[in-house]
């Protein structure tokens, strides 16, 4: 039984699929059969796009009305499996929504799942799974081995978007059940704490500082390098758990995961959980004071010494060739 | 107020992880230690119970080997008792079936206004878990919640999103799972260490809990190295190195 329907859970912000959303099509695309976008929310704006990445059908579950979408959008994805689509596998955006609808779906269809996966294929009837361990120093490859739907979830930028696809998806609605207690929670504020200048997760340079700053004033020294390169400012999970910038600058395993041409990291050692989200940068510069630190293990270029010395040095260097 | 705490002990992770040979698993045979991430948790929870005036923490826990130690330091920070579920069928257990061992587990605790657990763990990080263990038990959820407070039966919870963050609220019970940072862990106290080694840590199998017929739907069949990526030129600064990265940048064409 070959692979023939895929399901791709999509995000849309603003209007627009997410760069995850078009990344998982192109990669369902390749595999094979029929692809399909589940969107939670309204799909018309973004049907365009969805299709030009190759979903040939749209499902959209209308306005959530405030609902989280974990327990709404799998909801209505099992309601669309209960009426006779049976998708042989299901991909999700490792976001925090993708993350949401995924767990409660595997419960609804008692199917394991695969999660901060970056890789599949289909060999002969397997549909094998690639998940990096250990920080990215590992390869695990998984397969499923129950019944269909298989359920795995990509970390960003595991795949390259790539549209020419063909016409707009077509829409169909995929309305929300009544979701009983476990419907509960609503939304009833919403937030934005985007910083000005390019987006994180898409800036061609990435500044980022560290705990070595010493002090959340010093966070103010990656801003105005970051502007100067034309870049975002990111951070360590150390520096956001300690209060000093919102979480969307967090940079890691459990932030955002960045490729850009430069990366620097400014007083940051090279935990792990940092790493695995910045490794994949096409050049990266270290500035450290302890020579040891594990950054300095995949910086092409790795200044040992004082952030407090060199990035004021940098930045005037930088700012006095205008 | 009753709230129970999910809480995961590891292998410390500042050794370095280890896969069995035999089963390409996490090994997790060694001394374990509560998961740091499960600590944010416990003291949400004690706050709460706190501000409410009465009630109590409890803890939800599935080791190997009868682990106790990390639960032992969830019980000094202040829980009252727990429930441990240890059973060799579930070494290398999935995601899912975690899930319903804990939820089954939680019913062992009798009623909970409030589950509360990471957003995942710092081994594993599969992630899942809080939100597949909110539909075994058919009860709402909000997941990365970086404030959490009880206003009479309604839970509000600012909960990180990718732009900033959203105001929620919540009808309990209910399963939330907090981010790092959600509040300042307290250390256990000497009395606390001495009291938690009297606390009841009930010890239950799978079976015990009515889960049979234990499987998972995934194999692993390779592990590999990944391409490492190999260092570059490290120079130690003299007070002008930053010379040398405006060189670097420059030839890189961002400047």
């Amino acid at each position: 039984m070959a692979i023939d329907n895929i399901w791709v859970f999509a995000q849309v912000a603003d209007g627009e699929p997410t760069s995850g959303t078009l990344e998982l099509l192109t990669k369902a695309r390749q595999l094979g059969g029929t692809v399909s976008a589940f969107v939670a929310g309204d799909a018309s704006g973004a049907a365009a796009a969805l299709g030009d990445h190759g979903a040939a059908k749209v499902f959209a579950t209308g306005d959530l009305e405030g609902k989280l979408p974990g327990v709404a959008v799998a909801s209505a994805m099992k309601a669309v499996i209960d009426g006779g689509d049976q998708p042989d596998l299901i991909m999700f955006p490792q976001s925090y929504e993708g993350r949401d609808v995924l767990a409660r779906l595997s419960v609804k269809l008692d199917r394991t799942v695969l999660t901060n996966s970056t890789d599949v294929a289909v060999d002969g009837e397997s549909v094998v799974v690639t998940t990096p361990v250990f920080g990215g120093t590992k390869l695990v490859s998984t397969v499923f081995t129950g019944e269909r739907p298989y359920l795995a979830a990509f970390r960003p930028k595991s795949f390259a978007a790539e549209g020419g696809a063909g016409a707009a998806g077509e829409v169909v609605d995929a309305p929300v059940p009544d979701l009983g207690a476990s419907g509960g929670a609503s939304v009833t504020a919403v937030h934005v704490e985007e910083h000005s200048g390019p987006k994180l997760d898409e800036a061609a340079v990435v500044v980022s500082g560290g705990r070595g700053l010493g002090d959340a004033e010093k966070y103010d020294m990656i801003e105005t390098l970051a502007k100067a390169l034309k870049g975002a400012p990111g951070a360590s999970r150390a520096i956001v758990d300690a209060g000093w910038v919102p979480y969307s600058y967090q940079v890691g395993q459990t932030g955002k995961v960045v490729k850009p041409t430069v990366y620097i990291a400014a007083g940051i050692s090279g935990a792990t959980q940092h790493m695995v989200g910045m490794k994949g940068s096409k050049n990266i510069i270290a500035i450290n004071k302890d020579k040891e630190a594990p950054i300095f293990g995949i910086a092409d270029l790795g200044i040992v010494g004082d952030v407090h010395k060199v990035l004021p040095q940098l930045i005037a260097a930088l700012e006095s060739r205008g | 107020m009753n709230v129970i705490v999910c809480v995961k002990q590891i292998p410390d992770p500042a050794l370095p992880g280890e896969l069995d040979p035999s089963s390409n698993t996490l090994k997790r045979d060694g001394k374990l230690i509560l998961d740091e991430s499960d600590s944010y948790g416990v003291e949400m929870a004690l706050q709460l119970v706190d501000a409410a005036g009465g009630g109590e923490v409890s803890l939800v826990s599935m080791a190997p080997n009868g682990e106790v130690s990390g639960l032992r330091t969830a019980l000094a920070m202040g829980a009252a008792k727990a429930v441990l579920v240890s059973d060799p069928a579930l070494a290398g257990a999935d995601a899912l079936t975690t899930a319903k061992v804990l939820a089954a587990a939680t019913k062992q605790l009798g009623e909970a206004d409030l589950i509360i657990a990471g957003t995942e763990s710092s081994d594993g990080y599969t992630g899942t878990v809080p939100e597949q263990m909110a539909e075994v038990l058919g009860l709402p959820s909000v997941t990365f919640a970086k404030t959490v407070a009880v206003d009479g039966d309604t839970l509000k919870v600012d909960r990180q999103t990718e732009a900033g963050y959203d105001e929620v609220t919540c009808s309990l019970p209910a399963v939330v799972s907090v981010t790092a940072g959600v509040v300042e862990p307290r250390y256990p106290s000497f009395k606390g260490i001495m009291a938690a080694k009297s606390k009841p840590v009930e010890n239950v199998s799978a079976a015990d809990l009515g889960i049979e017929a234990v499987s998972w739907a995934q194999s692993i069949t390779n592990v590999e190295d990944a391409p490492a990526r190999e260092a570059g030129e490290i120079i130690e600064d003299d007070g002008e190195s930053f010379n040398r990265i405006v060189e670097f940048l420059d030839e890189l064409k961002v400047i």
